[in-house]
């Protein structure tokens, strides 16, 4: 009977064997976001399989919340479906004290790196992730409507003159909304938009005890600045629109502003996808006044699953993909405003990359943006626009959905903020934080 | 109400009957509209579809973006092979309650006493378990589950009347896919139950996430109860006269069944073929969940545009109308045998 | 007569169908059984400890249960009351010879064979989308300035719509097939008498359906309980979500094995309790 069993067995197992067997050369799977950076990298990967003939790619590219899912539930169950995983500031360090990732080596000169971005893909001063673009989130708006408008963009905005100028750019029967942000619910959605906006106001997660604070007068401020200029002037439907949304209405003509990632500006001012392409204008993302910009921080970067028997060739992999080589290379066949932004020191002193016109105010963006210290008050948690502790996916996103919900005017803030509090306060109870 | 008509009823029904059933097709027909427009056109659409020049480029974009040929392979040979996996578990099932149906349980016991056994059993086994210091990812687990669970459940079945067997598969096809899904996700994962490495043999590599070995023998589950109820219902409509004047001629088991009971059994098998193929094409729960590139299928393909960026809708429009096509058409050649297959066989 | 060979026979070609099918049923329900009495977060694991009942304690006490608990009922018992009433209309409808009935009949089932994920995301996008969709079309023909926003103000509404749009074609289908075998000399004779047509329907075309709209309530109960993809790929989940979702997302955005284990159990719970109904009323059909 054993016999048999092993016999079956091993059948099913040759015949699994059989479809990888066949090509001896290391497959590298990765996961990646359908970011257009991302599939950008996919073109191209020729020239890293040139250079590396035994080694060949397999692409998974996955929208970015099925990512985050799917990712996390591969890594954390050791399910090493993936040898090259896309992942951001929030996971590397949670994963990287866990051990779930492999320490990186060889890459293109670490040095080089943005120290902001290093910092927050890093564990006790070792690189966990290799970030393949960076971004922080700033203003972008349309000159021309400013101009109509009678306005002048400052180069150092806060909140009222930004709502001041939402509201005289709306024109809606013209379809013109004066401002467009992120309302669709997800930590990495509108809990990323709201959530920096949150530091500006003084706003924070939690207080040093890690009790939710959801229940205070910033947070309050936030939320009713918030819900009121997207009253007054954001677009319809804006409790749906994340990222992409957004990016399609700026587009087609219908935003006077859009805060939102530093990384959408490539796509702002490309005059094949963007109507308003040479209109466009960028400044910082603004304050009230208290020391802290709603400016985030994020990276999505490359890193490899601990346990992976191919950790040499996606290390090759990662730095290909990482490299200054990469950079120059875009920028040769598709211009210098399409290089990856937001990773390098060199590529800002570029003194090409400086003609893009959005370089500088990136640099600036990313540089005014402190991981450590996100807000006014003191915080127990690293990150921006979220909490690097495992159960903040969880709650922001939950957080997320009634904050949109209230945008959607299903209820209002107090009732949004009261349903966020005592969630977040369940959620962290059950989680042992709160004792 | 099939009243006498007059002309002019006719008429009034004729406009009335078209114009909902327009209605309802509409969403299809501005899709397939959509997907042959440009793409700011597609975003204009509602005020100007006639005057906007059509295109054929956004299916060479989908393609080239998104690797259409891939998708609808999977879904060919998802849905392909669980049906064929599905008629090798069902026919013989069917062929047996229809011909040799049962009409009282073999076994007088009560369902209480088979019960009693079954959580008896496995609580028993979790007490064993528990002293061994057992962890959900441990072997042992799950070859003693398998025992105490599915061997007396299978006895029990087995020994109660055709139509209570008949029953009992219906219920199995009502299990939320929720109660099932965090462990079918550990058991099909590498780390699970099974993929480890024996000694004699590694399997630590393998993962049925997002394999057709996962894939194909799941879909062939969800709907195998469906595959056997159509099927019995076919069966139960042949003629036993040709059968049993077979047997008086001395035809042996297998000529009954190759000679015999195929020939007259092929159009039943072909509808239920039709319907398990529609079932298992438009399959969402478990391919969204279970797979993300070598094995999903279309419904995943799909869902992956609901936030790719900018602008999509014509794209979203042409991967739509490349993702329905093939399976509308089945389905419309296949309505009248639906049914059957859909009601548990309660309508024909 | 079966003989005792081909009985014998016969029972061995059962097994196989058995034996898939409850280690289908009962090994993963043992297994999330077993889960929901964990604290088990997958970003967490190292910290996997007995929970007892405290992963339903939250479960039930979280505000997401309440409100997709009636998210679930509502979603199902309109859904089902739209097909039913406009599955008898059509049906009627479509037994009526009309030219081109063939056609129509093919234009309505249609919308049963598109996949949940497509039909999702064609009604959030082209139809109900307030800036670009048909529906924001139609009303700025009509003069509106401020088209409904579908998804983001009345999320449950616009899933309703969707999955009726889907499910209307099966039971009309349905309908339609029984309605077909009403005996033709009853029609006849009803025409002879000249009933009016009203109380034709309430006599005699009614008391026919019903055991078909019994069988159409139940099945769809069934399906429409784990209504999944229409939630997921039009992201209101936070909003409209079902119990389905809610585990779904207990395991997906939180992590949380043991939370989403409860509320699958939660969910077997409710799907045995309609399935229960169910298997009396089919059983009841295979002795008629």
């Amino acid at each position: 009977m054993k016999s048999v069993v092993k016999g079956v067995l091993g059948a099913f197992a040759m015949a699994a064997l059989a479809t990888t067997a066949l090509a001896a050369d290391t497959t590298l799977t990765i996961a990646t976001v359908n970011n257009g950076d991302m599939i950008r990298m996919q073109k191209y990967t020729d020239d890293f399989t040139k250079a590396n003939p035994g080694i060949k790619l397999n692409w998974v590219t996955l929208e970015e919340n099925d990512l985050r899912q799917k990712v996390t539930k591969d890594i954390s169950t050791k399910g090493g479906q993936y040898d090259v995983l896309t992942i951001g500031m929030y996971e590397t360090p949670i994963w990287g004290k866990k051990g779930w990732l492999v320490p990186l080596k060889g890459l293109d000169d670490p040095k080089d790196i943005l120290p902001a971005v290093a910092g927050g893909l890093s564990v006790d001063g070792k690189l966990f992730a290799a970030p393949f673009y960076g971004e922080s989130s700033f203003v972008m708006y349309r000159k021309d409507l400013m101009a109509k408008a009678g306005l002048k963009m400052s180069d150092a905005p806060t909140w009222d003159e930004i709502i001041a100028a939402a509201g005289k750019m709306t024109d809606r029967a013209n379809g013109i909304n004066g401002i467009c942000l992120r309302g669709k619910a997800g930590w990495g959605e509108n809990m990323a938009f709201i959530g920096s906006m949150a530091n500006s106001f003084g706003a924070r997660w939690f207080d040093e005890k890690w009790h939710p604070q959801f229940d205070t007068q910033e947070w309050k401020d936030t939320l009713n600045t918030y819900l009121k200029v997207m009253k007054d002037s954001g677009p319809a439907g804006a409790s749906g629109n994340g990222f992409s949304e957004n990016l399609a209405l700026f587009q087609t003509g219908k935003c006077g502003m859009w805060a939102d990632a530093t990384a959408a500006a490539s796509f702002t001012i490309d005059a094949k996808a963007s109507k308003v392409a040479d209109q466009v204008g960028f400044t910082i993302a603004p304050d009230k006044g208290l020391g802290k910009r709603a400016n985030w921080l994020w990276a999505w970067a490359l890193a490899v699953p601990a346990g992976s028997k191919k950790v040499d060739a996606a290390e090759k992999f990662i730095s290909w993909a990482t490299s200054k080589h990469y950079g120059e290379m875009i920028a040769a066949k598709e211009g210098w405003a399409n290089v990856p932004p937001g990773t390098r020191t060199s590529l800002y002193a570029n003194p090409e990359y400086q003609k893009v016109p959005f370089a500088a105010m990136t640099l600036a963006s990313m540089n005014a943006a402190d991981p450590l210290h996100p807000t006014v008050k003191p915080v127990p948690y690293v990150g921006v626009q979220f909490a690097s502790i495992p159960e903040f996916a969880g709650i922001g996103t939950k957080v997320g959905e009634m904050f949109s919900a209230a945008l959607a005017g299903q209820m209002t803030a107090d009732e949004a903020l009261k349903a966020a509090q005592d969630y977040t306060t369940a959620e962290m109870t059950k989680a042992g934080y709160i004792k | 109400m099939a009243l006498k008509q007059t002309t002019g009823q006719k008429i009034t029904i004729t406009i009335v009957a078209w114009v909902i059933g327009l209605l309802l097709f509409f969403p299809i027909l501005w899709t397939a509209i959509a997907a042959f427009k440009t793409e700011s056109d597609a975003y204009t659409l509602p005020q100007n579809f006639l005057t906007t020049p059509w295109t054929l480029e956004n299916f060479g974009i989908v393609q080239e973006r998104s690797d259409y040929v891939l998708y609808i392979r999977n879904t060919v040979i998802i849905a392909g092979l669980s049906t064929l996996l599905g008629l090798v578990f069902a026919v013989p099932a069917a062929w047996s309650m229809a011909f040799a149906p049962q009409s009282k349980p073999t076994n007088n016991w009560s369902g209480y006493k088979w019960l009693a056994i079954i959580f008896g059993s496995a609580g028993l086994a979790a007490l064993v378990l528990y002293f061994m210091g057992w962890h959900p990812t441990n072997f042992l687990v799950g070859i003693i589950l398998l025992l105490m669970f599915v061997v007396p459940v299978s006895a029990w079945v087995w020994t109660r009347a055709t139509k209570d067997t008949l029953l009992w598969m219906l219920s199995t096809k009502m299990m939320p896919p929720a109660g099932a899904l965090i462990s079918i996700y550990l058991l099909f994962n590498r780390n699970g139950l099974i993929y480890k490495d024996w000694g004699w043999i590694d399997l630590s590599d393998y993962n049925l996430v997002d394999s057709f070995w996962g894939m194909v023998p799941l879909v062939m589950l969800l709907n195998l109860p469906i595959i056997i109820w159509m099927l019995y219902t076919y069966f139960k409509e042949l003629p036993v006269e040709i059968l049993e004047a077979a047997r008086m001629d001395g035809a042996s088991l297998w000529n009954e069944l190759t000679q015999v009971l195929t020939p007259m059994a092929m159009p039943g098998i072909a509808s239920t073929c039709l319907l398990n193929l529609i079932l298992a094409w438009n399959e969402a729960f478990w391919s969204l969940n279970l797979t993300n590139k070598f094995a999903a299928p279309l419904s995943f393909f799909i869902s992956e545009y609901s936030s790719p960026e900018g602008q999509f809708w014509a794209k979203l429009s042409a991967a739509s109308i490349m993702a329905i096509v093939p399976i509308l058409i089945v389905g419309w050649f296949s309505q009248k045998q639906l049914v059957r297959g859909l009601t548990f066989g309660a309508v024909k | 007569m079966a003989t005792n060979q081909s009985r014998a026979i016969g029972k061995l070609a059962l097994a196989p169908s058995l034996i898939v099918l409850s280690a289908w049923a009962f090994v993963p329900l043992a297994l999330t059984i077993y889960f929901a009495f964990l604290r088990y977060n997958l970003q967490d694991p190292d910290n996997t400890s007995w929970f007892g009942l405290s992963n339903f304690y939250y479960f039930l006490n979280d505000p997401y249960f309440v409100k997709d608990f009636i998210n679930t009922i509502l979603l199902v018992g309109s859904t089902i009351i739209l097909t039913i009433t406009g599955g008898v209309g059509l049906a009627i409808l479509l037994d009526q010879p009309f030219w081109g009935r063939g056609i129509v009949r093919l234009l309505m089932i249609s919308p049963f064979f598109i996949m949940p994920t497509v039909s999702s995301l064609v009604w959030k996008n082209l139809i109900m989308h307030p800036v670009f969709g048909l529906f924001a079309g139609i009303q700025r023909f009509f003069g509106s300035t401020e088209p409904i926003d579908w998804f983001g103000h009345y999320p449950l509404i616009s899933v309703i719509i969707i999955v009726t749009w889907q499910w209307l074609p099966y039971a009309t289908l349905i309908l339609l097939t029984a309605m077909q075998s009403l005996d033709g000399e009853q029609k006849d004779a009803a025409a002879m008498d000249g009933a009016p047509p009203l109380s034709y329907f309430r006599y005699i075309v009614l008391p026919h359906l019903s055991r078909p709209i019994t069988v159409v309530i139940l099945i769809e109960t069934i399906f429409l309980l784990n209504i999944f993809a229409e939630i997921k790929v039009t992201s209101v989940g936070g909003f409209a979500g079902n119990l389905t979702y809610l585990v779904f997302s207990q395991l997906n955005d939180a992590n949380d094995v043991g939370a989403a284990a409860a509320g699958g159990i939660i969910a077997v719970i409710l799907a045995n309790i309609v399935s229960y109904f169910l298997v009396r009323i089919v059983g009841k059909n295979l002795e008629g």
